[in-house]
């Protein structure tokens, strides 16, 4: 069961989302993350979905991908060399000891704090999920208020382009 | 000079040449059937359920290949639909459906008659939209039709609102259609051929595979060449049926569950296979574990690259039109010195015939009680193997699979892959607005034509001569054959108390109906029924309750486990 980041040029219309996450769900395919939003080209979105599956079951989810009429292009980011991003942002109770604690540990993080008030911080983390993870395990989870995560989305390294 | 969007609807079936317009009226498509009342070109069929509009386009689009064309209102008249729609989804059939939909201001309200039948649809079509601007009809209409009919072909839905067809806008139809994201692969790939023509001539021990998409994409006559020169046997799927003609020596019957013996053997121990628009399905192979058991090397053509290594791993896929990649091989095979395993092929044959001559589908042809086989054989015979013959679903769909010899492409009627009780009678009535001249059977059951019985209704008003055969043995007699292979003989629920008299309920709805109760009344019956030209005759033949569908690979079985009837 390898991990996979299927990315996903699509037409920019009402529905398509819901195509996608049905054919997902209609084929007992599993979702881990999918992130969707409109490109440069503001007539096609682009979605990442981060899913698990034997290699027959990933061949067949880019088959059926494809298969669907309003998706133009499909990427498994996994056949070659990819940088994967989330963006994460957690509010921590920042109280007493734990305000300076807190902050030396979003700078090693390389965090930034992006609110800030008498008992919180809102600190932003981006990086691939195992980093947020990471973060998330070194924070005592009395401090942790909410998490909220983007899911992850990917790009081909070097020239590797996907485009139509 | 600006048009209503129901006038548009009207004037785009139109520009695409559409016949019939099977449907069923509803405040959501009023305007639409206002404008269709104003013209004559597009006709229109009126049913008495919306799942026989569906069903009835369908038999229309399976006989023609062409587009068939529903048209229904919204809420219940969409969803009626939807069984409809899921059966030609599973069999890749063209058809456009056209449904009405509230007013937009009203969507999301859960206005009267609402439905979300973009979201019902969605993973029963090839395609579907919503058209919220008049402007939009046109072209979206236009790629409705051209979806339906490329690539794997299949029914795409076209959900209209009812203020969006009061709304004007000028007509104009597109000439033709560009999607970015849809173009599909119909030329093969030159070298996986070269690999496959290659890989045939090594065979030893070849068998050709064939389904629905022979059908789908006209190969019949492609296919027929190259399986001669080649010289090798063949098989079809339920689907596949008629794509070579069964009365040749070389094809094997039908294979899959309730395959010949010889065909699903030669399935089981190929050396080289070669599919041709079929998918492996579970009703084919069976168990894959079982199937995988034996080595050989797979060539799989079809136009769905997700069709390819679904449920079976492929040796040399090739995707591209059946039809183009099969006159492809042709041309190199007869181009090549090549001859192939002349002796091998011998030998295989040889074993062939041997499997063959079993004589899996014999039956007691002396019964004192009429067996269903025996109809199916006799109406092959009175009609020269020459009907179209549609079909429900269950043993009476096996047996007309099994027993009439299906020469040619889209004579052969049924519900598949969904396996849709209901659909016999109205897919048959598509069929005969289609070939009004031509011999249309509709082969059922007792508990299948009760599905759609109100049909007999539209029959009586189109003027449609078909000839029902009900093999009615009282049983729903698949279901009772597997309760008694597999529930220990518990009939739960198989068993129908209460059967109308067919015979009265075809004179009731103005047709002619006859009870045939002996072996010896049967032949007789069925020519009396084609002699009456102009009179829908519906044949309620008293069967033998008991009988089974042999052979039977039972579900989780490997091809090569048959029960045969000679077992029990």
């Amino acid at each position: 069961m390898m991990r996979h980041n299927i990315s996903v040029l699509l037409e920019n219309e009402a529905g398509a989302l819901s195509r996608v996450s049905g054919l997902f769900s209609a084929r007992g395919y599993n979702i881990e993350s999918l992130t969707v939003a409109p490109t440069e080209d503001p007539s096609m979105s682009r979605m990442t979905i981060v899913t698990r599956g034997s290699e027959e079951v990933i061949e067949q989810i880019v088959k059926q991908l494809n298969k669907l009429i309003e998706v133009v292009k499909v990427l498994d980011l996994n056949e070659g060399a990819h940088i994967e991003r989330e963006l994460m942002l957690v509010k921590v109770k920042a109280e007493g000891e734990w305000r300076e604690e807190l902050k030396r540990m979003s700078d090693i993080f390389r965090g930034r704090i992006i609110d800030v008030a008498d008992s919180t911080y809102t600190i932003e983390l981006t990086g691939n999920g195992t980093k947020l993870d990471a973060f998330l395990e070194a924070l005592d989870p009395s401090v942790i208020l909410e998490t909220v995560r983007t899911g992850a989305c990917g790009i081909g390294r070097g020239e590797r382009v996907l485009k139509v | 000079m600006e048009l209503s969007g129901a006038e548009i609807t009207v004037r785009c079936l139109q520009e695409e040449g559409v016949e019939f317009a099977f449907g069923y009226p509803g405040g959501a498509v009023l305007y639409i059937y206002d404008e269709i009342f104003k013209q004559n070109k597009v006709k229109h069929v009126l049913v008495r359920h919306e799942q026989a509009a569906v069903h009835a386009a369908d038999g229309y689009a399976r006989a023609t290949g062409r587009v068939g064309v529903a048209l229904v209102t919204s809420g219940p008249g969409a969803t009626n639909a939807v069984t409809g729609i899921a059966t030609a989804y599973m069999d890749s059939i063209p058809m456009v459906i056209i449904s009405g939909q509230v007013p937009t201001a009203a969507i999301g309200l859960d206005a009267f008659q609402e439905v979300d039948m973009v979201g019902i649809t969605r993973p029963c079509v090839k395609h579907n939209f919503l058209v919220k601007d008049v402007k939009d009809i046109a072209p979206t209409l236009k790629k409705a039709f051209h979806i339906a009919a490329t690539g794997r072909p299949g029914p795409v839905v076209v959900d209209i609102p009812k203020d969006v067809t009061i709304h004007t806008a000028k007509f104009d139809y597109p000439k033709s259609v560009s999607l970015r994201s849809y173009s599909p692969v119909t030329k093969g790939h030159p070298m996986q051929i070269k690999k496959a023509v290659k890989l045939l001539l090594s065979a030893k021990r070849p068998f050709v595979y064939t389904g629905g998409g022979v059908i789908l994409s006209e190969a019949s006559n492609a296919l027929i060449k190259l399986i001669k020169q080649l010289g090798v046997p063949c098989t079809s799927t339920l689907m596949g049926l008629g794509g070579y003609p069964e009365s040749d020596r070389q094809h094997l019957g039908m294979l899959g569950m309730h395959g010949t013996y010889e065909a699903n053997m030669a399935m089981q121990h190929c050396d080289v296979l070669l599919a041709v628009g079929a998918r492996f399905d579970d009703r084919v192979i069976g168990n894959t574990e079982h199937f995988k058991q034996e080595k050989r090397q797979i060539i799989h053509i079809d136009i769905d690259p997700s069709s390819i290594s679904k449920r079976v791993k492929v040796d040399v896929p090739i995707v591209g039109d059946v039809g183009q990649v099969l006159g492809e091989m042709l041309k190199q095979l007869q181009a090549s010195k090549d001859k192939g395993e002349q002796a091998a092929l011998k030998a295989w044959w040889a074993q062939i015939e041997l499997w063959r001559s079993k004589n899996c589908l014999n039956y007691d042809r002396t019964s004192k009680i009429i067996k269903p086989q025996f109809v199916i054989e006799k109406l092959y015979e009175v009609t020269k193997g020459d009907a179209y013959v549609t079909s429900d679903v269950g043993q009476h769909q096996m047996w007309a699979a099994q027993y009439y010899k299906f020469d040619k492409p889209r004579r052969w009627i049924n519900s598949g892959g969904l396996g849709t009780m209901g659909f016999g009678l109205p897919s048959a009535m598509g069929v005969k607005m289609a070939f009004p001249k031509a011999n249309v059977a509709c082969i059922t059951g007792e508990a299948s034509i009760q599905m759609c019985i109100q049909e007999l209704s539209t029959c009586k008003q189109y003027h449609l001569p078909i000839k029902v055969l009900t093999l009615n043995n009282r049983y729903m007699g698949m279901v009772r054959q597997w309760q008694q292979f597999f529930h220990g003989n518990r009939y739960s629920e198989s068993y129908m108390d209460a059967l109308p008299d067919f015979v009265k309920l075809a004179e009731a709805y103005g047709h002619v109906g006859i009870r045939i109760e002996k072996p010896s009344d049967v032949e007789g019956a069925i020519k009396e029924a084609f002699k009456l030209k102009d009179k829908l005759v519906f044949m309620d033949f008293l069967t033998d309750q008991t009988e089974n569908v042999y052979p039977m690979v039972p579900g989780g079985k490997g091809l090569s486990e048959m029960i045969l009837a000679e077992d029990l």
